[in-house]
This record gives structure tokens, sequence and C-alpha cells, in this order.
């Protein structure tokens, strides 16, 4: 292969350009699937402007949810349960924003994605979009490779990082061990003001826009969740004065995070059938390099370099 | 002079020798230690930056360090380009344990290293649209395909032992490596393409966190280039190293001729990488983006001086220029894979990530594990070729 | 104590003439729940009144000004009082005691001959210890002479007030008497003090009345107080708490603040360092009728490194400053770059950098005049 400076300036040149336009295009081309809500879909509404931050939800979700409710923190000699943000501990808490005379409380836990992206990632399904539409976390198929924690957009998921061994996931469920016992989610039913309500997807987001339409100087304009990232199951209100990237939650865009990777992920691997062929095509080829590599030497000729 | 492969010979306990083990058995301790105090004290990972210098440099620059025997399978089976063909064994033993170490990484990092092993045996639980199943499989498969393509070195070594039931089993199973080594290989060039690529698109699941300068559909392909490069530029570094410190003949000629697949691979990732920022609409961006432009540009030049160092025509001969530029294409290929990983990561203000003191010396000392394995292995079995002739040169 | 409670037994009538064993059951229980006992005290204490069991309290005051006596006698509808001394016999009170001079001096070595090892000393006032304690003396013999000589015999020592427990308002400085607390003059015995000035008198009686009954003493902390009463500071348990933590604070008696009842800690409140109950066990039997409740901040009455030490007015230490009510913020930072990791990672990548020029340098200078066949 006799390569010159200009054929092979050519020869990539072409080479790049029809992968890239070909690249790009044809995942331009195909539109990710937009996932909708289950039919049973539940999940929750929190109004900002009704919470008084009381905390209740944050004390209730941790004794729903943990076996021995602040043993650990006693353990540690921390006098109260106060965590400083989610951790794996923690699976809700209610954060404040202050700036002058703005505040807003806000409540922060797993937003329940209509097309999750933690689901998407785990490679064992330890993290599953149930039925009614929790994604809930089975800690015996987890390996704690934290790539749910890579993909959520929320930054959601924790890890035990304090354990040495078996660290797994820890994240709201939407108390689906309680939805099984036909109860409601614990900070749901132990908020005073009901900030926080729990039913069913349609009735949340009708109730939500409701709210706007009857008291508008209340809210701002817009219900967080029903469209970022794919949609939410768990859907904000917030005050007129505060945007919501002020509350932590991020500025995303309508497209679902997981779509993308998995519309290409399964446009190459389709039915395994390009890894198939491809293994053909390289069988067969070396197997043609070798029979005519047999036959000069049979003839005893000199291999070309 | 021999082109068959052999045994290096001399002593194994050399000085150099008891330094890399020496850090290797320290890593060792280090990792032990990590396991008695947990990642969170380990290392200055969090929920922020879940993935840091282990999954980035030790998995996946690690597994891409262990790409020169698929490079040079492509090469030598697939182009039929016989004549490279010492390169291969070598660098299937780079592969091999590259690719060891990368999965001794993940069982530092995860969680529960003792559950992977039911990821392959638990189909009934496999999400299909994850990338990460594809690589988890595909690297497991591949680890186990590398070790088989490796085999034949130990068995020619064993079928002249004393023990006749070694001797008999070696023989036999050389017979059997003749007829399947097609099927071996195919695969063994199949799993990379497959899962370097994905390395690549398991990044882009981070969505809005994954920056505009890296994320791109391309990713795969840009990915299978680069390790591709980084398998050619370490075979040559290795070859290098080995003429140098094993006494092996200098394959600087064949090099020579290696390095024009670098010059190829190269230049495509360039190409692809730059017309995809135009046509995305990124070039106001390569600029003002802070930091990230910073580490952008270094990650362009480093892809751009090792092919322009191997379009000199007359310095090709030079066996420091071409390890010279065959070092700064496996650099700039992990810096390529840092930024993908790291750099254009970006989980949000509150969060920062560096790699601790103890993180850094379980690093170093698996590079030393694999150093130390890698001198062992070439001391003790026929993996190098070409024994250099006596000091008068045939002219 | 439960004013309404009271009112309630005023109104019952029953105390003028307890005249059955139920009724003297009930008041009984109503004595035991106030002092935080448990319902079976009632019944034990109902039965060795029938018995005729009281246990004996000999009572020495020594410079002291009344006052826990007084506080004592505010427990109550005047017929306690009697209910008081019904459950014990006080067989020697300065102040309440009929016979006095000699006679009274004769009861008290009776009374001490009679129930020799069993009967709870109580000590009022601090005692003076300069000068071999002359500067106390009661019937011709020093204080110093005569408590000691009754705590040799006494079942259980009980010190109440301030004064008796650490020395009070007699040791502030100068301390020209050397007057000092019960505890401090007699070592190697344990002495419940019952700090406060005056103390509380329901933490007296819970004391007296546990050991009256039950033969017990409540759990002590390392200075003899009543864990009870003195295991937290008034800061932990203060009605005004909320307005602490919310930084509401009077700036001026008489300002807006003040009339609404804000948190006194910027004048000179000692709550976060005074080991006391008064916030949840008030005086008098009157809801608020205790200095923060009254809007005056409190000055740290039972402990000694505050009262009569350090002025009214000069703001308390904050012994645990991590209020329970701060609100995690909506950015939490996590995640740090350790200086040493980064010289780490920094020498580890220049020695590879070093290492990768060294060697193709040294491969250049070898290789370049090999002469190697083209294979």
């Amino acid at each position: 292969m006799d390569l010159d400076r200009r054929s092979l300036l050519k020869g990539v040149a072409s080479a790049g350009a029809a992968a890239v336009a070909s690249g790009l295009g044809a995942t331009e081309a195909v539109a990710a699937e937009r996932r909708q809500a289950p039919a049973d879909a539940v999940g929750m509404l929190y109004d900002a402007t009704r919470c008084i931050g009381c905390k209740t939800c944050v004390v209730a979700c941790h004794e729903a949810n943990f076996p021995n409710p602040f043993e650990e923190e006693e353990e540690r000699g921390d006098m109260y349960f106060d965590p400083v943000d989610l951790d794996d501990r923690c699976r809700n808490i209610i954060k404040l924003f202050k700036d002058g005379e703005r505040r807003s409380y806000v409540k922060r836990q797993c937003m329940h994605c209509i097309d999750p992206a933690c689901a998407g990632a785990c490679m064992i399904g330890a993290l599953q979009k149930r039925e009614h539409g929790a994604v809930t976390y089975d800690p015996s198929r987890c390996i704690g490779c934290r790539y749910c924690e890579v993909a959520c957009p929320f930054n959601i998921p924790r890890f035990e990082w304090t354990k040495p061994f078996s660290s797994k996931i820890v994240k709201c469920e939407l108390c689906s061990h309680r939805l099984a016992e036909g109860k409601i989610p614990a900070c749901c039913e132990v908020c005073p003001t009901s900030a926080v309500i729990f039913g069913r997807y349609p009735d949340l987001v009708e109730e939500a826009h409701r709210r706007i339409a009857e008291t508008p100087g209340r809210y701002r304009d817009h219900v967080y969740g029903e469209h970022e990232a794919g949609g939410t199951q768990v859907l904000y209100l917030g005050p007129p004065h505060v945007e919501f990237t002020e509350l932590g939650l991020p500025a995303l865009s309508d497209d679902s995070v997981a779509a993308k990777p998995r519309t290409l992920q399964h446009g190459i691997y389709q039915g395994f059938l390009t890894p198939v062929a491809l293994y053909g095509i390289l069988g067969a080829v070396m197997w043609r390099n070798r029979r005519s590599a047999k036959k000069d030497q049979a003839g005893g000729q000199e291999e070309t370099p | 002079m021999s082109t068959a492969a052999a045994r290096v010979e001399g002593p194994l306990w050399t000085r150099a020798f008891k330094i890399v083990f020496a850090i290797a058995v320290f890593g060792l301790a280090v990792m032990a230690w990590r396991f008695a105090v947990g990642l969170g004290a380990a290392t200055g990972l969090n929920d922020g930056y879940p993935w840091g210098l282990w999954i980035t440099f030790d998995v996946v620059c690690g597994t891409a360090f262990g790409c020169g025997g698929y490079a040079v399978a492509i090469l030598v089976y697939i182009l039929n380009k016989g004549k490279y063909h010492p390169l291969v064994r070598p660098a299937i033993l780079t592969s091999a344990l590259g690719y060891t170490m990368g999965g001794l990484a993940v069982a530092v990092d995860v969680g529960r290293p003792w559950l992977v092993w039911k990821v392959p045996f638990s189909p009934t639980r496999w999400n299909l649209s994850s990338a990460q199943l594809e690589v988890a499989l595909c690297i497991m498969a591949y680890m186990i395909v590398l070790w088989i393509e490796l085999a034949p070195a130990f068995l020619e070594r064993w079928k002249d032992s004393d023990r006749p039931g070694l001797a008999r089993f070696s023989e036999r199973s050389l017979g059997f490596f003749e007829k399947a080594l097609i099927w071996i290989i195919a695969l063994g060039v199949l799993l990379p393409t497959m899962h370097q690529s994905s390395l690549g698109t398991m990044m882009l699941l981070a969505g809005p966190k994954l920056s505009a300068l890296w994320a791109t559909p391309m990713v795969p392909l840009l990915f299978l280039l680069g390790c591709i490069a980084m398998g050619y530029g370490v075979v040559v570094m290795e070859s290098s190293l080995s003429a140098r410190f094993f006494g092996r003949q200098r394959e600087t000629a064949m090099l020579a001729s290696l390095s024009r697949a670098i010059v190829v691979v190269l230049a495509l990732w360039l190409v692809i990488r730059l017309l995809d920022l135009v046509v995305r609409g990124q070039v106001g961006a390569m600029l003002g983006s802070g930091a990230q432009s910073f580490w952008l540009w270094l990650e362009l030049l480093l892809a751009a001086a090792p092919l322009a160092m191997l379009l000199v025509k007359g310095r090709l001969r030079n066996s420091g220029w071409l390890f010279g530029a065959a070092a700064l294409a496996v650099v700039g290929g992990t810096l390529y894979r840092f930024n993908v990983y790291l750099t254009a990561f970006d989980p949000g203000v509150q969060y920062t990530y560096f790699p601790t003191v103890p993180e850094i010396f379980i690093t170093v000392g698996m590079l030393a594990l694999e150093l130390t394995a890698f001198i062992w292995l070439v001391k003790t079995f026929p993996i190098l070729s070409g024994t250099r002739p006596p000091a008068t040169h045939e002219v | 104590m439960d004013p309404n409670l009271w009112t309630a037994l005023a109104e019952k009538s029953l105390l003028d003439h307890p005249t059955d064993r139920r009724s003297f059951l009930k008041i009984c229980s109503i004595v035991a729940a106030a002092v935080g006992l448990p319902a079976a005290a009632a019944e034990e204490m109902a039965d060795a009144v029938a018995q005729g069991r009281r246990p004996s309290v000999i009572w020495l005051s020594f410079q002291e000004c009344t006052g826990c006596t007084e506080s004592l006698l505010r427990t109550s509808h005047p017929a306690l009082d009697e209910l008081i001394l019904d459950l014990i016999s006080l067989d020697y009170h300065e102040a309440l005691m009929v016979p006095s001079g000699n006679l009274a001096e004769e009861a008290r070595m009776k009374a001490m001959d009679d129930n020799d090892g069993a009967f709870i000393l109580v000590v009022e006032g601090a005692i003076p210890t300069k000068d071999d304690g002359i500067y106390c003396k009661v019937g011709g013999r020093t204080a110093l002479d005569i408590v000691r000589e009754a705590a040799d015999r006494a079942g259980a020592i009980i010190a109440i007030g301030s004064c008796a427990s650490w020395g009070g308002i007699p040791s502030a400085d100068p301390n020209p008497t050397g007057a000092r607390g019960a505890p401090a003059v007699l070592e190697g015995k344990t002495v419940v003090t019952i700090p406060g000035c005056p103390a509380n008198p329901y933490n007296f009686l819970g004391t007296a009345l546990q050991y009256a009954t039950f033969g017990t003493l409540p759990a002590l902390d390392e200075k003899g107080r009543p864990m009870f009463a003195y295991g937290r500071t008034i800061h932990e348990h203060c009605p005004r708490r909320a307005h602490f933590d919310a930084g509401r604070f009077v700036q001026q008696f008489g300002d807006e603040g003040h009339r609404l009842g804000y948190c006194l800690y910027k004048m000179g409140c000692k709550g976060p360092q005074t080991h006391a109950n008064c916030s949840v066990q008030h005086f008098g039997e009157t809801v608020d009728a205790w200095p923060i409740g009254l809007g005056h901040p409190c000055f740290g009455c039972t402990e000694q490194a505050l009262a009569f030490r350090v002025p009214l007015h000069t703001t308390a230490v904050i012994e645990r400053p991590m209020p329970p009510d701060t609100y995690p913020p909506i950015v939490a930072e996590k995640g740090e770059v350790s200086p040493w990791a980064t010289g780490v990672a920094g020498a580890v990548v220049g020695a590879a950098a070093t290492a990768g020029l060294m060697a193709s340098r040294k491969l250049a200078r070898e290789g370049v005049d090999d002469g190697e066949k083209e294979e």
C-alpha cells in the first residue's frame, strides 16, 4: 500500500465525511419514540406555595422506609436526624430557597419519570418502572456500578458510600410497599397542609392546571415535570417570583434522556443481526486468507508481504 | 537470528522487577484497605461524580490499551498482512493483561463485586436497551477469548514438559488450536468492535449532563477508531521497549510500516471529530467553553501531533521518533476518553471531584501489577519473538 | 403543679378532713403524680402513714435567707403542709418547729438518736469554713460541727437551694466567711443537691418522697443534682426557643419584641448554660411564674459559675450551637480537591511523561544507526 499524502488526505476526508453524514443523518431521522405514562399511572403533586417547611414528610419517609429509623443516626452520635441533602439514609428532603424577600420551600425526591434514564441504564434491571409508574429498586440484582447515578438528570439515586461491603443505591420508590397494601406514600399521608398530594397521574395534571387557572397570581404559569425529560409523574407548582432552577430543579428539554442512546443501541444491535453477520464475514475472510496462504505454501511461492 | 517466539533470557528478580513488584504489592494492599473502609472513605467519588479515575482510566482507557491484540489481528488476519505476525503474540499478551486489569478495576470500583458474575447468567433479567449490558457481556467474553488466544504460548512450553500428562494435553490442544484459530480470532475481532464502541455510547445516557462538545451520536465510532489507534500505539511502544530491555530484534522497519495504519486511523478520527463539531454547530463553543475548551483543543492537538510526526518521511526509521509518536497517540486517545467520561460530565455546581491519594495509588498499583505480570510471563513463556543476533550486523 | 388540680381539690374540701383511706389515697396519688413518682407510690405512702412509719427529717439551717423553706411552703393550699407533715415527720426545723433554744436542740438530739442511720438530713444555707467556722453558730456549736455530726448519722442527705449546694450568695466574691456548700464540707458522702435560688420545691419533694417511700435516691449527675430536674438546660426546653431559632430577640426591655414575648438571649439570658427545669415546673403553682415567663432573662441561679458571678445582662455562651431547624440549602456542596492528591497526581503524570520522553530519546539515539534490514 503506497500511501502518499494526497491520496491519504482524499481517502480519509471522503470516508470521514461519509461517516459523519450518514451517522448524524440517520440518528436525526429516526425519531426517538416518546413514551406515555402507563394506564394506571399514579404520582404526586407538590405545591410549593402550600408547603410550610415543617419537614414532617422527611421524618415520615424515613420511618416508612428504613427498618430501624434513627438507629444509625444515634450510633453516629448525631443529635438530630437532620440531613443536608438526599443521601443513603434520606429519600426525601425539604430544602429552602431564600433570596431577600423571595422564599420558597421545595421537596426533593425521585421524579418517577415516564421514561426513566436510570431504568434505561441499569443493565440487570434492578431499577424498573412498574405498572403504576413508580420506579422501584430491587437490591438483590444491583452490583453497585452507579450507572443509574450517571444517567439521572435530576441526580436522585444515592449510593451507600460509607459501607465497605454491599453498597447499594437508595431512592424514593413512591412507597410501593405501601401502595401494595392499599395505602398512599407516607409523605402524602402526613402533610398537614396537603402541599404534596397523591393521586392518579391524569387527575394531578388536571388539578395542577386548575389551580393555576383559578388563582393565577399565586402560581408560576408552568407545571414542572409535565414535559421535562419526557415527563415525570411527580409534578411541581411554584410561586411566581421564584424560578424552578432556583429551587434546584434543572432546566431540561422535553426529550427523554434514555431515548437517544436506546435508539442508537437498538439501531445497531436490533435482533443481534449485525454482530452475527459481522462474525460470519470475519470468519469467511480469514478462512479465505488461510486457504490462499496454504495454496501459496504448497505451490512453493513466497508469501507476498 | 530467529523470528520464532521464545522466552526472554535472564533472571526474573532484577532490580527493576523488584521495584515494580513492590509497587504492585503496595497497590494490592491499598485495594484491601478500600474494602475495609468503603468507597466513600477511599475515594473522592460522590453522588454527583459516581464514576472517577478507576472507571475512566483503569477500565475505559485500560481496555483501550488492551486493543493491541484487536488492532493487530485486523491487520494480520483480516487484511492478511502476514509480515506483522511476530507482533501478534505480545499484542495479545498486552491485551489480556489490559483487560484483566480493567476487570480488576471494576471489581474494586463497584459496590457489590461478587454479584457481577450473575450478570451473564441471568438472561431473563437483561435490560437490552442498556449499552452497559453489551459492554459487560462482551468484555467478560473477550477476556476469556484473549487468554485462550494466548494459550498457545503456554502450550508450546508445556508440550516439552517432563510431565507426560501435561505434554500430551498440550500437544492435543495445540492441534485443536490449529483448526479452531479462525473462529476464535473472529470472536477476538468482533467483540472489541462491539464493546469499545459501546463504551462511547454509554456516556450518551448522561444526557444533559454531557457537554455538547463531546455528546454526539458519532461517539461510538470515535471510540472505536480511538481504540484502534491506541492499540497500534501500544504495540509500537511495547515492541520498542522489549527490544531495548529484553534483547529483542529491533522491528523498526515493521513498526514504521505499521505506523501507516496509525496515520489512517488518526486521520479518520480527526476528520470525523472536526466535521461532527462543525455540522452540530459547536464551532463557537470550541473556544467559548472555558476549561472544557482547553481540554478539547489539547485532545485535538494530541491527535494531530502524532499524525504529523508520522507523516515526516525521513524520521520513520528512527526508533525513538516512532516511539514518541506512538506514545502521543496513546496519550491522545486516553485524553479523549478522559474527556468524554469526566471533563464533559457536569452534574451541577455543587459537585466537585478529584481522585484521592489512595485512589491514585490503586491505579498506579494496578499498572505495576500489569507490568509485573507482563515481565514474568515473557520470561516464562515463548511470547516475544525475534531474539537479537550477536553484535555483528549483517549488511 | 397544675393549678386546676388544686382548685378541684379545694372544692372537694376533703383535705380538711381526710376521714377515710380512699380519700387519703387519692390525695397521695395527686402528690405522687405531682413529684413524678409512679402511681404505685401512692399506696405505699398511704400504708406507711397508716403504720406510723413516717421518716424523720432533720432540717438544718445555716447561712440562708429561708427562701427555700418559703418556697416549699408555697406548694399548696395550706392543707398540703399538713399532708407533707403527715407523710414525713419533720422533727427539727428552726423556722417551723414550736420549741426553741435548748429545748429545740434536745429535740434534735433525741430525733437523731431515735432514727440513727435512717433520718433524712436536709441542709438549707451555706456553711462558713473560715476561722474554723465561727461565723455561724447554733447553741454554741459551729455549723461545720453540727452538719458533720448529723451527716455521719443520716440515712440520706439533701442540700436544698444554691447556698447549701455550692455556697450561693454568701459565697459571692470576696466570700469573707469562706461559705461553701454541703457537698464541699461533707467529703466522701453522697449529697443530693437541689440548687436554685430558691430551689423549685417540687424538685425537693420528688427526691424526698422517693426516699421516704422507696428508700432510693433518683439518678444524680456529677454534681449530685437529680437528673429528672437538672438533666437539661433551660435553653433546651424553653418556650421561647422557637424565637431564638428564628432570630427574634428582645433588643431593649419594653420594646415591641419584649411585648411579643421574643427570646431574651440578647438581654443576658443564661438559659443556654443553666441546668434546671424552671421552664416546665413553674413556681407558686402559677403558670409562667418564673423569670423568663415574666419577661426577665434567666440569671443562672442554679449554676455556681454563673449566679452572683456573671453580670445579669452579659450574654451567655451557647453550649451546643447546632439548632435542629436550620433548613438544607438548595445547593449542598459535595466533594473536594485535596492538595495532596493534586500533588501525587501531578507527580505520577510528570514521572510518566519524563519516562516516555527519556525512552523516546534513548531509543532514538540507539536506533538511528542500527542499520537493520527491511523484513
